[in-house]
């Protein structure tokens, strides 16, 4: 991760601009493509080493109730009927990695969530104080807490394999291409695409999912009933700094303070130095 | 598959019944995708569940189980009274002109030739009428009442939209609306594609649902064509080159046929066994059928396969008992089988009635499993209910390797067999197949040599040239499959090579060219187009002769012009074919032969006077139904069907509905693959337990919660799980009554990181009247919610 830009780190003054052209990505998720098939689930638990989790099937082919700390990824079944026609609505939910993140807004530790030119909003687990804020900020309901570790989690676009070139493990794995990856730009287009060709096979309502309110997601859904996004339990207006928090602002500069001299120096030091010495922040990422 | 995976991504109409390729064959079902995303081809599901595949489905219908004829059959009559077929390929390249002979008739559900005693048909009732030149007469008006044309209209003139919603539970409304997209490709300029799986297989007239789906395509001129066909979707990585190398009972690597007792010589083997030309202008393909036997048993044989022993031929059993499934199990039942050897399957789980089949295992003297996986077969002496120190059966586990720990190839639905490399070494002690078939083989050969014994000879001579005689490679076992030339070494690039004399060698004649003196065919990767319509010919090969569509010459007018041009599968350019790997000579002009090279007829069957139910298919209900047969009460099923003693007493009787009111059929989940991935515990977190799927409105009824305890039975067992209630099974109105539909996943056994019930528990015994393959997918239960334990 040392080598990837950064853009914002949470309480921490936004690092200066790097010179270089760093590709903004996005995953762009079709709904009217994807069958459900946990294929994704599974690579993104298998990439991520993350645990497995006894589950028990409580009346519906979702495998868990919610996501965990060791479930970033979740397709969600839902049964709803539109104008008396039965739909199977299936969603990955995951993090969307907005463009003004919630999480990240929220979040009192410095370094412990950073986002990259690239669009990725990750969680740095060496420098989370398992406060829970983010959990709070994100709009989308993503992060959850680890009781073990005290730590919270949720998905990081496998930031590991994007710096290597690759795409995220859930686009490498889905069986139909109903994940797609590329440039904010392509993926962008792509969206429009998929809606057009949506409305020429007769859907009313087609919509790219990608709220204004936070500035546009790197993880953006093609949506076949637009007029449905509470169904698919995508929130119709998500904005990045929900009203409760707004006192926020002062109490994470507090919060940064009181974590002490070790932090503030990196910072102080990375705020001198430059983006390059962001390295400082993730010692355990290389 | 007629076509091949990448090819659906070349059809206008996409029709998806009796499978869920969303679900069990995700990889290939892309290609669904791309055709409506591409060509915004019409993507239609037709299914007693609203599936995972529906959930991406332009349209979906929803129908009982066990009514699919019923279905299909309005389809043709839909495409026959609105004229919809495409008249000159059902001219050109169909038996519709033929006449069939005064004999034939069909009455109060009964074709001609029924034997009451043995309920079987005398099949010379249905013969072709023949000129005195010995060829089939044929009228190309297609007006004469008895040609199959006329006759096929009669036939299913009954099949109406009334009749059809009658059967099948759906509306007039919804059928007409699902039949008008599916009807729309008989024309030059429109393909349409058909992908079943084996909820078409697993009922007793699973070969005849498979047929009426063949009439639908021929009618629409959809056989051969690219973005057409009939396409099954084979369930494992390699059971289509299981199935061609015979795991199916009755036939012989390449489709040859078991000898039967009758057949005392080879000669009389061959006879029975090579059609004869039924028109004049037939390749007549299986005409060749004495040059594949013969190399095959010079295969096997080798040196002591001479013309003065008849090749071996009496090295080979003669079947006298056929060896289905059923019939397997039911020799075991009856204490005749004395052991079982079982490899690549969970043959407890995948058998109907599993409370039978263990009744027949306890019977055995002993049981081989061969597996890479500790399964519930092996240790079905531990199933829930069985007295272990009752049981005296001497059960052997044998690890073997996991495909993905040896190299070979896998052949996929599309034929295109692949070679893959090991991927991982196999942990220590376990041995591959190879090793342990050939183990077996030597262990028995060197107790015949040691002892001597009653009818060593098969054994004694079969041929065994390997570098390493106890563990063949999987290049040797390839390269004799492809089969070689015995006088020069030299290893055959096609199957044209071979000769009834014994100087050729060949393991499957349909896999000769596939490890030529080229090099391993199989294993090519190379990834060019140049057709345009994916079909790779330079990556891996597929049978026969590296064709991509089978019936190719079908995708041709009379002229050898592509029907469509955009979409050709194959074109005469006035001196020879281009395109696909030709099915016709590819030189041999246009008009020289019918373009179905395999057929005594030379052209595709509308009527087929080979099965043993009959030539047109006709809707039986299953066994077990909710309903009389609307078309004819006095023969309600399938009436040439093998029952096995004690069967028809595990059935729930006519006078039973009210007990078992509830159609249930069984299938898989995309999570799970059938019974290994019990060992997977990520796939078992995907999918962890057993489930049962209940309507929403029968749940109401039934005061079943979702996500409670339900419990399932027929006459023959019960399972028990969570309910998902769900709203993708609605109320069907079968003969004027609400029918309601269950559905019950089949993963779970009693090994296994989670245990649940064994769906087949529940199933009957009966199987398909031609291929003995059980009826898995419609019979009836009863259902009821359970309170909770503790």
């Amino acid at each position: 991760m040392s080598t990837l830009s950064i853009k914002r780190i949470s309480a921490t003054a936004s690092p200066a601009p790097g010179i270089r052209s760093t590709p903004e990505y996005a995953k762009l998720v079709d709904i009217s493509s994807c069958i459900g098939c946990k294929g994704c689930e599974v690579a993104c638990k298998e990439w991520n080493d993350l645990k497995v989790e006894p589950t028990a099937n409580f009346g519906s082919y979702q495998s868990h109730k919610d996501l965990s700390a060791h479930t970033w990824l979740l397709m969600r079944f839902d049964e709803v009927e539109m104008s008396g026609r039965v739909q199977w609505l299936i969603k990955k939910d995951a993090c969307l990695h907005c463009e003004d993140p919630g999480c990240l807004s929220a979040c009192p530790a410095p370094g412990a969530i950073v986002q990259y030119e690239n669009g990725i909003v990750d969680i740095n687990h060496e420098h989370c104080i398992g406060c829970q804020f983010c959990v709070t900020g994100c709009p989308f309901d993503i992060p959850r807490f680890d009781k073990e570790t005290k730590k919270v989690y949720k998905c990081n676009m496998c930031v590991d394999r994007v710096e290597a070139g690759l795409e995220p493990a859930c686009v490498k794995t889905c069986p139909t291409h109903a994940i797609s990856w590329g440039s904010k730009e392509d993926m962008l287009s792509l969206a429009e695409h998929k809606v057009d060709l949506l409305k020429d096979r007769g859907f009313e309502n087609p919509v790219t999912y990608n709220p204004a309110g936070v500035g546009g997601t790197h993880m953006m859904y093609v949506v076949p009933h637009g007029n449905h996004l509470a169904d698919y339990r995508l929130p119709a207006n998500p904005t990045a700094s929900p009203l409760p928090l707004t006192g926020l602002g002062v109490l994470k500069r507090i919060g940064a303070y009181l974590l002490g001299v070790g932090v503030l120096s990196s910072l102080v030091h990375y705020l001198t130095i430059g983006p390059q010495a962001a390295e400082d922040l993730h010692p355990h990422d290389h | 598959m007629t076509n091949h995976w990448k090819d659906i991504k070349n059809a206008d109409v996409v029709l998806v019944m009796g499978a869920n390729p969303a679900e069990n064959h995700p990889c290939g079902f892309k290609w669904a995708l791309e055709a409506r995303n591409t060509r915004r081809a019409q993507l239609v599901t037709i299914d007693p569940r609203f599936t995972r595949t529906s959930a991406v489905a332009d349209e979906h219908l929803q129908i009982r189980p066990g009514s699919d004829i019923a279905l299909l059959g309005g389809l043709v009559r839909y495409i026959l009274t609105n004229n919809l077929h495409h008249a000159d390929y059902v001219r050109a390249h169909t038996n519709a002109s033929f006449i069939i002979g005064e004999r034939f008739s069909f009455e109060d559900g009964l074709f001609s030739g029924f034997d009451e005693a043995t309920s079987q048909y005398d099949a010379s009732t249905w013969e072709y009428d023949r000129a005195p030149d010995g060829y089939v007469r044929r009228d190309v008006t297609l007006e004469h009442p008895r040609s199959v044309f006329q006759l096929l209209k009669q036939h299913y003139d009954r099949y109406t939209p009334e009749r059809v919603a009658q059967i099948t539970g759906c509306s007039e409304e919804d059928f007409l609306r699902i039949a008008k997209i599916v009807c729309s490709t008989g024309t030059a300029d429109r393909v349409g594609t058909i992908m079943y799986a084996v909820g078409w297989t697993m009922h007793t007239v699973g070969t005849q649902i498979i047929r009426t789906a063949a009439i639908v395509q021929l009618l629409l001129g959809n056989i051969g064509r690219p973005g057409g066909g009939i396409n099954a979707l084979r369930g494992h990585a390699n059971v289509q080159g299981a199935t061609d190398h015979a795991i199916v009972a009755g036939i012989l690597p390449g489709y040859l046929r078991v000898p039967q007792p009758s057949q005392t010589s080879l000669a009389s083997h061959l006879e029975a066994s090579t059609p004869q030309p039924l028109v004049r202008d037939t390749a007549n393909y299986w005409g060749n059928y004495p040059k594949f036997f013969v190399s095959q048993l010079k295969a096997w044989f080798g040196d002591r396969a001479q013309p003065d022993n008849e090749f071996g031929y009496h090295y080979l059993g003669k079947m006298e008992e056929d060896a289905t499934w059923l019939s397997i199990w039911d020799q075991a039942h009856q204490g005749k089988l004395e052991g079982f050897i079982a490899l690549g399957f969970n043959s407890l789980l995948a058998g109907p009635n599993v409370s039978r089949l263990l009744e027949a295992m306890a019977k055995l003297k002993w049981k081989v499993v061969i597996d890479p996986f500790m399964m519930d077969s092996a240790e079905f002496w531990k199933a829930p209910g069985m007295k272990p120190s009752e049981i005296d059966t001497e059960v052997l586990y044998l690890p073997t390797t996991h495909w993905i720990e040896r190299d070979g190839s896998f052949t996929n639905s599309g034929r295109w067999a692949q070679w893959k490399e090991k991927a991982i070494d196999a942990p220590i002690g376990v041995r591959s197949d190879t090793w342990i078939l050939s183990e077996l083989f030597w262990r028995v050969k060197e107790l015949y040599i040691a002892e001597g014994g009653a009818y060593d000879e098969p054994i004694q001579s079969l041929t065994w040239n390997y570098l390493n005689p106890r563990e063949p490679t999987m290049t040797e076992l390839a390269q004799e499959i492809n089969g070689s030339d015995l006088t020069s070494g030299r290893r055959l690039s096609s199957f044209g090579e071979l000769k009834e004399d014994g100087s050729t060698a060949s393991g499957n004649w349909l896999y000769s060219g596939s490890y030529p003196e080229a090099g391993n065919q199989m294993a090519r990767r190379a990834t060019e187009d140049p057709t345009g319509l994916g079909m790779h010919h330079g990556w891996a090969w597929s049978w026969p002769l590296n064709r991509r569509v089978l019936y190719n010459r079908a995708s041709a007018d009379q002229d050898g012009a592509p029907w469509d041009g955009t979409r050709s599968g194959i074109a005469w350019n006035g001196r020879e074919w281009i395109g696909d790997v030709p099915d016709y000579g590819r030189t041999t002009p246009p008009g020289a032969m019918g373009a179905f090279i395999m057929t005594e007829e030379g052209v595709a069957r509308l009527f087929s006077p080979l099965l043993k139910d009959g030539p047109i298919p006709e809707h039986y209900e299953p066994v077990e139904s909710p309903t009389v047969n609307v078309l004819h009460e006095r023969v309600p099923i399938n009436p040439v069907l093998r029952w096995y003693d004690g069967i028809r007493e595990t059935l729930a009787q006519e006078n039973d509905r009210h007990a078992y009111p509830y159609p249930c059929t069984i299938y898989r989940v995309v999570e799970r693959e059938h019974f290994v991935t019990s060992n997977v515990p990520y796939l078992v977190e995907a999918m962890p337990d057993f489930f049962v799927e209940v309507p929403e409105g029968l749940a109401a009824e039934k005061g079943i919660e979702n996500g409670g305890q339900v419990r399932v039975w027929s006459r023959r067992g019960e399972v028990q799980g969570t309910a998902i209630v769900t709203k993708r099974i609605g109320p069907l109105t079968v003969n004027g009554r609400t029918v309601w539909t269950i559905g019950v996943p089949v993963h779970w056994g009693f090994v296994g990181i989670t245990q649940g019930s064994m769906a087949n528990e529940l199933t009957p015994f009966i199987g398909d009247a031609n291929t003995g393959c059980p009826e898995f997918k419609a019979f009836l239960v009863n259902v009821e919610a359970v309170e909770k334990r503790g």
